[in-house]
């Protein structure tokens, strides 16, 4: 996920301190992985120079000093051309699990208990998740439903391979 | 303790075998999740554990007592006494009402009329049907019906309840709403499940899932029978 457009799409929902912005990301993208200050004001150094986003004045408070920062309108257009834009649709074609399928059928060692192991390990993990689902709150249970619904295009794959392992030797096979 | 148990499960349809040495069992209280893929056996399993078929070979326990050896009559009482059934298509009696189809296994258990249709009723709001009690199953969404036949497969409180892709003619949503029905209503009563299913969201909602694969129990499932 892009964290430079995502913070940028939060600018564009509101003018923000760069304190409101990696609360609101941690709120609703972090998910476990807060982003750091750090990151969060070089990446609004980086909008600004590059004029998706511009620093208000100075705001004197009890605090540090604290600037507002504003969305332009490439960091508009950006925001917009971004959310029109389908997600790579394959990201996990050469996958861990692809690499030790066809390692297994190229050394000859059991491809088909690596993917039982494979399958138990899915099917332990959906079953997290959907516990989950029945204690959490209506975004955990959209962020667990890709998840699982991800798990289970996974698991498709595996009884497909399990059932084609002998096809896929030969063709892996010296 | 195992409320339900195989040993060596064989069964065959003429030529073809179905089961081919199945070993299985299920905790009191526990959904068990029965995948794989088509063929591979898992209907005939769950009928086999419910005392609808009879294995060729083999032993089917319930309650630390011999299951399949028993005569027809008594398998028949056993399935109305103490199992529930779901199907995948509902299988609601099209002619009856939606709360006399779920009074239907009192009926026939032999329970009045009046008090198996009170019975009855007590389903609708817990599984989401207040005011479909008078209609007919044409008259009822997927989703409702699937709701329905679970409120059938519940009411006289059975200690085991077998759902045959209880999902499967839904679609996701409908079918979550079903799952989250189920897996809330067997946990409050303890009943036990036994959940045959290919899909593997529905399976999530299982304590523990077994594989069959070509008639038998996938090794690495089938460690606890």
């Amino acid at each position: 996920m892009s964290v430079p457009l995502t913070l940028l799409g939060l600018l564009e929902r509101e003018p923000s301190h760069g304190y409101d912005l990696k609360r609101d990301y941690d709120t609703y993208f972090g998910r476990g992985k807060p982003l750091r200050y750090s990151q969060v004001y070089a990446t609004l150094g980086r909008l600004t120079r590059d004029g998706k986003a511009v620093p208000g004045p100075v705001e004197q408070g009890a605090g540090p000093e604290r600037r507002r920062y504003v969305i332009t309108d490439a960091g508009v257009a950006d925001v917009e051309e971004w959310l029109s834009e389908p997600a790579q649709p394959e990201p996990d074609l050469q996958s861990e699990l692809f690499a030790k399928v066809v390692l297994s059928l190229m050394l000859d060692r059991a491809a088909g208990r690596y993917l039982d192991i494979q399958r138990a390990a899915h099917l332990q993990r959906m079953r997290e998740l959907t516990d989950l689902k029945s204690r959490g709150d209506p975004l955990d249970v959209l962020l667990a439903d890709l998840a699982l619904f991800r798990l289970e295009a996974d698991l498709r794959w595996i009884d497909h391979t399990a059932v084609r392992l002998d096809l896929l030797a030969k063709a892996v096979r010296r | 303790m195992k409320i339900l148990q195989t040993k060596g499960l064989v069964k065959s349809f003429g030529q073809t075998p179905a089961l081919c040495g199945a070993t299985m069992g299920v905790s009191r209280g526990e959904i068990l999740a029965v995948m794989g893929p088509s063929g591979s056996g898992k209907s005939t399993l769950l009928h086999c554990l419910a005392g609808i078929l009879v294995p060729d070979d083999g032993e089917v326990w319930f309650d630390g007592q011999r299951l399949d050896t028993r005569s027809d009559e008594r398998r028949s009482e056993l399935r109305r006494d103490r199992f529930g059934f779901v199907f995948q298509s509902g299988q609601l009696v099209p002619e009856l009402t939606v709360e006399e189809n779920v009074a239907l296994p009192l009926l026939l258990g032999g329970a009045r009329r009046a008090p198996a249709v009170a019975e009855a009723r007590k389903w609708f709001g817990r599984l989401g049907l207040d005011g479909l009690e008078q209609r007919r199953s044409g008259e009822l969404s997927g989703g409702q019906a699937q709701r329905v036949a679970l409120a059938r497969g519940l009411v006289t409180g059975p200690e085991v309840l077998f759902a045959d892709e209880p999902t499967g003619s839904l679609d996701s949503v409908s079918g979550e709403i079903v799952m989250n029905l189920l897996t809330a209503a067997v946990r409050e009563q303890g009943t036990t499940v036994v959940l045959v299913t290919h899909d593997a969201r529905v399976a999530a909602y299982a304590n523990r899932e077994i594989i069959v694969r070509d008639g038998a129990i996938s090794t690495l499932t089938g460690v606890e029978a």
